[in-house]
C-alpha cells in the first residue's frame, strides 16, 4: 500500500513539474491564437532559444543561474519583437495556410541555425549547486531542482492569472480575445496589445525552455520534436483560454510521466490516444468557447 | 413563363457543360513534364535512382496538394499515410510476398483505410486543432512503428526486402533504370486520377468548401462526406508513393512517418505553388535536385537556407514559382 502511495506521489510530483514547463511554454501560443487567430507553429523555437541561451551563458560565460535566465528571457523577447515586426505582422488576419507555411519555414531555419551555432548534440543544463541534490518535504525526499521548478511555475502562474484578472492590460487582452472588433471600437490599441502579448508569450516560452531543459532536451530539433506537445496543450485546453492550457498541461504532464513509468514499452502512445479521445469528446478543447 | 425559364436553364446548362469540357480538355503544356521526364531518362543516365525518388515524391506532393490546395484541409501529418504505405509494402516484401504491383495495391488500400479512420476523427475540427490532430495521428503511428519492432524493425528500419521483377520481366537494377520508368508510369496514373478529381464537379465542390465552408453547408452540399472522401483518396495516393519509395530503395525507416517529412513536403509544394496541380511537378524536382547538390557540400545548413527560402516565398513570392509566373503573365496581358 505504501508502495502504491510512493509511486503515486512520485508520478504526481514529476508530472506536475513537467506540466509547469509545458504550461509556461504553451500559454503564449494560446494567447496569440486567441487574440489574432495566428497559428504560430514556431513558438517552440523561442523556447529553444531560451534554453540554448541559458545553457551557453552558464557554460561559457560562467554567469550565475539567475542572471543567465534573465538574460535568456530578455534576448528572446528582443528576438521575438524583431521577428514580429519583420514577418508576423505581415500575415495578421491573413490566410491560415500562409501562417502555417511561414512559421514552418521559421522552424526549419531555427533547426539549421541551432545546428550551425551550437552543433548537432543536445545541451544539458547544470543546475547551480544550491538546486542540486534532494530536499526533504514531509519526510520524503524530492529532487531539489524539480521542487524549485514547481515552486517557480506556481508563482508565475499565479502572477500571470492575477495580472490578467486584475490589471488594465489583462482586461484589454481578455476583451480582445472575446471580440477583437468590439475591442478596437472601444479604442483599445489592439496592434500594440498584440505586440506586447507576443513578446510576453515568447518571454514565458524562453523561461519555460530554460527551466525545463532537463525535461525537454535542448537540441537543434527542439521546435520540431516538441511541437506536438505544445499543440496538444493548446488545443486540448481550448484556444485563447488561459486556464485551459494549465489543465491540459497537467493532464499531459502527469499521464506522460505515469505511462513512461508504468508502461514504458508503449512510449508516448497513450498520450496521443488520450488527446484524440478528449478532442473526440470536446472538439473545441476542455475550456474552448462554443461557437 | 415556366417554358421560358426552363429553356434558359437548358441553354445555360449546355454552356456550363461546354465550359466544363473545355476546362477538362488536355492542353499542350500539360505534356511538358512528361516529355521532360522522358528526355531526362536519356540525358542523365547516372541519375536514374534520384529520378525515381523524385517521381514518387511528386506523387506524394500531388496527394497533399489535393488536400491543402483544393479542399483547404491544412495538415501536418500527411507523412502518416506515406509511412503506412511504405511499411505495408515493406512488411509484405520482407515476409515472403515479392510481387511489386500487388504490394502497391495493398499499400493504397491500407493507407486509404487509415486515412478514412483518422479522417472520421480529425476532420470534425479546423485550424490549429486540426493541425494538432493530424500531427498526433502521424506521431501515434510513428510510435507504433517504433515500439512494434518485431514487425517493423523499430528504429533500425525494416530490412531484408525482396522485390520480384515487374510483370516477371523487368528486374529492379542497381542503376535505377527500371525504377525510373516504373515510378514515372505510376505517377502518370496518379496524376490522371488527381486531374480528373480536380476538374470534376466533386473537385469544384471541394474548392467551394475551401473558399467558404458555411456557404457550402447552406446550399446543401454534404461537406463532411466530401472532405472524408478526398482525405481517403489523398491518403491512398500518398500510400502508393510510400510503397514506391520502399520498393525502389528497399528500406523503410521511422523517418517515413516523421513531422520533418510532412514539413519538407509542404515546403516542396510551396516552392512550386499550392493548389495548381503542377506545383508538385516543379517544386519537388527543384527541392530534391538542390538538396542532392548542396548536401554534398554542406548538409548542416540545408535546413536553414530552405527555411529562409520558404519564409521569403510566403512573404514576397506568394504562389511559388507558378504563382510568380501567373502574375507575370497577367501583367503582360493587361498591357
Amino acid at each position: 500500500m505504501s508502495d502504491f502511495f510512493s509511486i503515486t506521489t512520485s508520478i504526481l510530483f514529476h508530472g506536475l513539474a513537467m506540466a509547469m514547463v509545458l504550461y509556461l511554454i504553451s500559454v503564449g501560443l494560446s494567447v496569440t491564437m486567441g487574440l489574432m487567430g495566428f497559428v504560430n507553429l514556431a513558438h517552440g523555437a523561442f523556447a529553444m532559444a531560451g534554453g540554448y541561451t541559458l545553457v551557453i551563458l552558464m557554460k561559457q560565460q560562467n554567469l550565475p543561474f539567475g542572471v543567465a535566465l534573465l538574460a535568456a528571457i530578455v534576448i528572446c523577447v528582443v528576438l521575438s519583437l524583431i521577428l514580429e515586426r519583420l514577418l508576423y505582422r505581415r500575415l495578421y488576419g491573413g490566410d491560415e495556410l500562409d501562417q502555417v507555411l511561414m512559421t514552418m519555414g521559421l522552424i526549419f531555419a531555427s533547426v539549421g541555425a541551432a545546428t550551425f551555432l551550437f552543433g548537432p548534440v543536445s545541451q544539458s543544463l547544470e543546475p547551480p549547486a544550491m538546486l542540486r541534490g534532494q530536499i526533504n518535504v514531509l519526510g520524503r525526499e524530492f529532487p531539489t531542482y524539480r521542487s524549485f521548478l514547481i515552486l517557480c511555475g506556481a508563482l508565475l502562474v499565479t502572477a500571470l492569472w492575477l495580472g490578467l484578472e486584475r490589471t488594465r492590460f489583462g482586461a484589454q487582452i481578455r476583451a480582445s480575445v472575446d471580440n477583437l472588433r468590439m475591442a478596437q471600437t472601444l479604442g483599445i490599441n489592439t496592434s500594440q496589445l498584440f505586440t506586447v502579448a507576443f513578446a510576453l508569450g515568447s518571454g514565458l516560452a524562453a523561461l519555460g525552455g530554460g527551466l525545463g531543459a532537463d525535461f525537454l532536451n535542448v537540441g537543434p530539433n527542439y521546435a520540431l520534436e516538441y511541437l506536438v506537445y505544445f499543440l496538444i496543450v493548446v488545443a486540448v485546453g481550448g484556444l485563447g483560454s488561459i486556464r485551459g492550457p494549465f489543465v491540459a498541461a497537467l493532464i499531459v504532464g502527469v499521464s506522460d510521466t505515469a505511462f513512461k513509468y508504468l508502461a514504458p514499452q508503449y512510449g508516448a502512445f497513450f498520450i496521443y490516444a488520450i488527446t484524440m479521445a478528449i478532442l473526440l469528446w470536446r472538439p473545441r478543447g476542455l475550456f474552448g468557447q462554443s461557437a | 413563363m415556366t417554358d421560358l425559364s426552363s429553356r434558359d436553364l437548358l441553354g445555360d446548362r449546355k454552356a456550363v457543360i461546354d465550359a466544363f469540357a473545355r476546362r477538362h480538355r488536355f492542353k499542350w503544356y500539360e505534356a511538358i513534364p512528361w516529355l521532360a521526364a522522358i528526355a531526362c531518362y536519356f540525358l542523365f543516365e547516372s541519375y536514374h535512382a534520384l529520378g525515381a525518388q523524385i517521381f514518387a515524391t511528386i506523387l506524394f506532393a500531388l496527394s497533399l496538394d489535393l488536400l491543402i490546395g483544393f479542399a483547404g484541409i491544412v495538415t501536418l501529418g500527411h507523412a502518416a499515410f506515406f509511412g503506412v504505405g511504405a511499411y505495408a509494402a515493406g512488411v509484405m516484401a520482407a515476409n515472403g510476398w515479392h510481387e511489386p504491383l500487388s504490394e502497391v495495391l495493398v499499400a493504397a488500400i491500407v493507407a486509404a483505410g487509415v486515412g478514412f479512420a483518422s479522417g472520421l476523427i480529425v476532420l470534425r475540427t479546423a485550424g490549429l486543432t486540426l493541425l494538432m490532430q493530424t500531427l498526433v495521428v502521424a506521431a501515434l503511428l510513428q510510435e507504433l512503428a517504433n515500439k512494434w519492432s518485431s514487425v517493423t524493425g523499430g528504429s533500425d528500419g525494416l530490412l531484408g526486402m525482396k522485390i520480384d521483377p515487374i510483370f516477371g520481366l523487368f528486374r529492379f537494377d542497381l542503376f535505377g533504370d527500371t525504377a525510373y520508368v516504373y515510378c514515372l508510369a505510376v505517377l502518370f496514373i496518379g496524376w490522371l486520377i488527381a486531374r480528373n478529381i480536380v476538374y470534376s464537379s466533386f473537385g469544384r465542390s471541394l474548392t467551394g468548401i475551401r473558399e467558404n465552408t458555411n456557404r457550402m453547408h447552406a446550399i446543401g452540399a454534404p461537406v463532411d462526406r466530401r472532405k472524408l472522401v478526398i482525405y481517403t483518396i489523398s491518403a491512398a495516393l500518398a500510400g502508393v508513393s510510400g510503397a514506391l519509395i520502399a520498393q525502389t530503395t528497399a528500406l523503410v525507416g521511422l523517418n517515413t512517418l516523421a513531422l520533418s517529412k510532412s514539413g519538407e513536403l509542404i515546403i516542396m509544394l510551396v516552392i512550386g505553388g499550392i493548389g495548381r496541380l503542377y506545383g508538385a511537378f516543379i517544386g519537388v524536382p527543384l527541392y530534391m535536385i538542390a538538396q542532392d547538390r548542396f548536401s554534398q557540400i554542406d548538409p548542416i545548413y540545408w535546413y536553414f537556407w530552405i527555411g529562409l527560402f520558404m519564409i521569403f516565398v510566403v512573404v514576397f513570392a506568394r504562389g511559388g514559382v507558378l504563382g510568380v509566373f501567373e502574375r507575370f503573365n497577367q501583367r503582360r496581358r493587361s498591357r
